[in-house]
């Protein structure tokens, strides 16, 4: 059988890239290549159609108010209903900040105006208010969910690391799955303790810019999940990560 | 309108704050400045007004993300070659404190600024002040060097800037008490620049657009530290003929006719010769012809943002050519020092676009590399470092001998650079001082070490060289 191959799907890459996202599909490429799995990236933007079967992850990343606005339109209209086809068939989708708000059923502004979401996410946001405080800093917290070797059995919690800056707050309808549980810093709305959602194969996420290169066994997770569903039982092999490590035991010691 | 009579009110506040200058200079907190200036604001809140409009030549502010240092040293510069005497606030101390604290600096305690006749303001504005400084000081003229993403968690996105000073500008051409004003200020607008260029649309007052003709200075790979890429009408995508960086080049939306408006200060030609730029300037008074002693297409803008602002405030040709062919960089723009027989240049990157612009510039350089890179996540650098994702560290990957990762963020830093290729050489050091020496050592005698540091890891390294140097502290001028 010919070596396996990773097909990403990145969402509105140039309209959604303000913190550095650029990184989550680097990371993803490197720690393909660097095992033989071949890498595709598809790039879709404003009119592109999504063809949810040539997809084995979706990744979206936060984007400008303004930027976004333009984003949802074109989302809901061309996209939505493919985006929610692909996780439904357990395709991996990761989603950080404003995305993330975005694939929740909605977002009530300050003015108490809804706007609609794609609704992969059982979640809603909520801007506080111009006066109210954004929740900006350094995140560490703890994987509840995704792989079923943290917390559990022994095995310590596997932390994830990086950095927030949102003004709305997510709130999770009962029974939706954290993605993890804050050590320090906001999180979802900075009270309940959650970060992040689980819906299938589908992640959400606060955290962002530099997520996956420093989280490199949460990077494995998704890389994993993606390929067994099209390949099978797939082996991902050990690569050097000392740099990432070093880079996500610093993270650990920051001042939230 | 503010005779410099007696004004009880502000002498107490010039006491007041040349006192907590005084005692902080004891003290030896570096810089000390602001302190002056937080002191005086707490006892006279219209300070900055009573002082700053006693300047006879009035004042010029400068703002934007990148350039605004240096095109304020330049301005200083040009300034002073046409027999002005500025009042400059250096240091990079460019919020409504370090501002007032320059002013209480110049100001006697009677509250008159000396040699008011020949005064001229220069004042460094961040761009999140620029419409506290509008309202008070009341510039003349405006520059407005580009907008890019910067300290997301300091100045929230680049449209939270770019609302800032269309409201800043909403408010000129009407009075104190919202009568007519005689003369609302001539802003100063990079053309390339689509954010920068669109305050121009609809402004009350008139408006000098500046930009680079030159299209062999361009290229036409978009970097991944663009911000405006659609049209700020419309909302479609913009098309671009030729990309100097980031944004910045000769665009336009193919959608709604939105597109670069033509320049009244040009730059024609521009050539790399050595360590210095060779530059034709076009303006409505004739050709300029400037020798620049310093390199990058981002230096080239700035001497062309001074150029523009010199010519709205009507200083002669002669005082912009000969003063920018004497100009020295702004302290840490893009300093050399001698350490140890090895020539070190210090090169400032505090975002993605400016730092891809020192990048590219390094690059330039003829000979292998060595680099010290240093990335700190103070709250002057901006606490978030995810921008080292958006930046082109590539483009010096290949010809890099030796290169170390230092700074508060050094691990994260060193994880980038594996990524762009620099694995198997890329060591961590968190000590500045430690990290200097190593660099130094790393470097033989008579070769360049290049020095790439954030903001605060700047003023750390400058006083490190300083000290060994044998130069004056970094506040004592640049
Ligand atoms: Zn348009």
């Amino acid at each position: 059988m010919s070596a396996p191959t990773l097909r990403v799907v990145h969402l509105y890459p140039r309209l959604m890239n303000i913190y550095g996202d650029r990184g989550n599909i680097m990371c993803l490429r490197h720690r393909c290549e660097a095992r033989g799995i071949g890498f595709e990236l598809t790039e879709l933007g404003i009119g592109d159609r999504f063809d949810s079967a040539a997809a084995d992850l979706i990744f979206a990343g936060g984007a400008q108010d303004r930027e976004q606005r333009n984003v949802v339109e074109d989302l809901l209209a061309t996209k939505a209903d493919a985006v929610r086809e692909a996780v439904e068939a357990a395709v991996v989708l990761l989603a950080v900040c404003g995305a993330y708000q975005l694939f929740g059923r909605f977002y009530r502004e300050a003015t108490g105006m809804e706007l609609p979401g794609v609704g992969i996410f059982d979640l809603h946001t909520e801007h506080p208010g111009e006066k109210a405080k954004r929740l900006i800093g350094n995140i560490v917290a703890e994987l509840v969910g995704p792989l079923p070797s943290s917390g559990q059995g022994g095995h310590p919690p596997i932390t994830i690391v990086g950095f927030e800056n949102h003004g709305g707050r997510t709130y999770l309808a009962p029974g939706v799955r954290p993605l993890a549980k804050v050590r320090s810093g906001h999180g979802n709305n900075g009270r309940d303790g959650a970060e992040g959602a689980v819906y299938r194969n589908a992640y959400g996420t606060y955290i962002h810019g530099s997520l996956l290169p420093k989280n490199p066994a949460f990077a494995d997770h998704l890389i994993g999940l993606a390929l067994r569903r099209r390949y099978g039982d797939v082996e991902l092999a050990r690569i050097d990560n000392r740099a990432e490590e070093l880079a996500h035991r610093a993270a650990l010691r920051l001042r939230p | 309108m503010y005779p410099a009579f007696v004004n009880p009110r502000a002498s107490l506040a010039i006491l007041a704050g040349k006192a907590a200058g005084t005692a902080s200079r004891l003290l030896g907190r570096g810089g000390g400045t602001a302190i002056a200036g937080v002191v005086a604001l707490g006892v006279d809140q219209g300070l900055v007004r009573t002082l700053s409009r006693q300047a006879a030549a009035g004042a010029i502010a400068v703002t934007g993300t990148n350039g605004k240092t240096t095109t304020s040293l330049m301005l200083n510069r040009v300034a002073a070659a046409a027999g002005l005497r500025p009042l400059h606030n250096r240091s990079g101390s460019n919020m409504m404190r370090g501002v007032a604290a320059m002013l209480v600096d110049e100001a006697s305690i009677s509250g008159s600024i000396a040699d008011a006749a020949r005064r001229l303001a220069i004042l460094e504005v961040d761009e999140a002040t620029l419409p506290e400084i509008t309202r008070e000081v009341r510039p003349r003229v405006i520059v407005f060097t580009n907008l890019f993403r910067d300290q997301l968690d300091r100045y929230g996105e680049v449209d939270t800037v770019a609302r800032s000073w269309r409201s800043a500008l909403r408010g000129q051409g009407t009075g104190d008490r919202g009568q007519p004003q005689e003369e609302p200020p001539t802003i100063v607008l990079n053309a390339d620049d689509p954010a920068v260029a669109h305050l121009g649309r609809g402004y009350g007052g008139p408006v000098l657009y500046y930009g680079v003709e030159d299209a062999s200075a361009g290229g036409d790979v978009v970097e991944h530290a663009s911000d405006f890429r659609t049209c700020l009408e419309c909302g479609a995508d913009l098309a671009y003929s030729v990309t100097f960086y980031g944004h910045v080049g000769h665009w336009r939306c193919a959608s709604c006719g939105n597109a670069r408006p033509s320049a009244d200060v040009r730059l024609t030609r521009v050539t790399a010769r050595g360590d210095a730029t060779e530059m034709a300037v076009a303006t409505a008074g004739g050709e300029l012809d400037i020798l620049l002693p310093l390199t990058g297409l981002y230096n080239a803008y700035n001497a062309l943002a001074a150029v523009a602002g010199a010519t709205a405030l009507g200083l002669p040709s002669e005082a912009i050519v000969s003063a920018l062919a004497e100009f020295s960089a702004a302290f840490g723009r893009q300093e050399r020092f001698q350490l140890d027989g090895r020539d070190v240049q210090v090169l400032l990157g505090k975002n993605p676009t400016g730092l891809n612009q020192v990048l590219r510039a390094v690059a330039a350089r003829p000979g292998r590399k060595r680099l010290l890179f240093f990335l700190n996540d103070g709250i002057a650098d901006g606490r978030d470092i995810s921008w080292i994702w958006d930046t082109d560290y590539e483009v010096v990957q290949p010809q890099t001998e030796w290169a170390l990762a230092a700074g508060t963020r050094a691990e994260d830093l060193a994880l980038r650079l594996k990524y762009a290729g620099f694995g198997e050489y890329v060591e961590i050091e968190r000590d500045a001082a430690t990290a200097l020496r190593r660099a130094i050592e790393a470097t033989p005698a008579g070769e360049t070490l290049y020095v790439l540091p954030t903001y605060t890891a700047m003023l750390e390294v400058r006083e490190i060289i300083a000290k060994r140097a044998g130069e004056g502290h970094f506040w004592e001028g640049a």
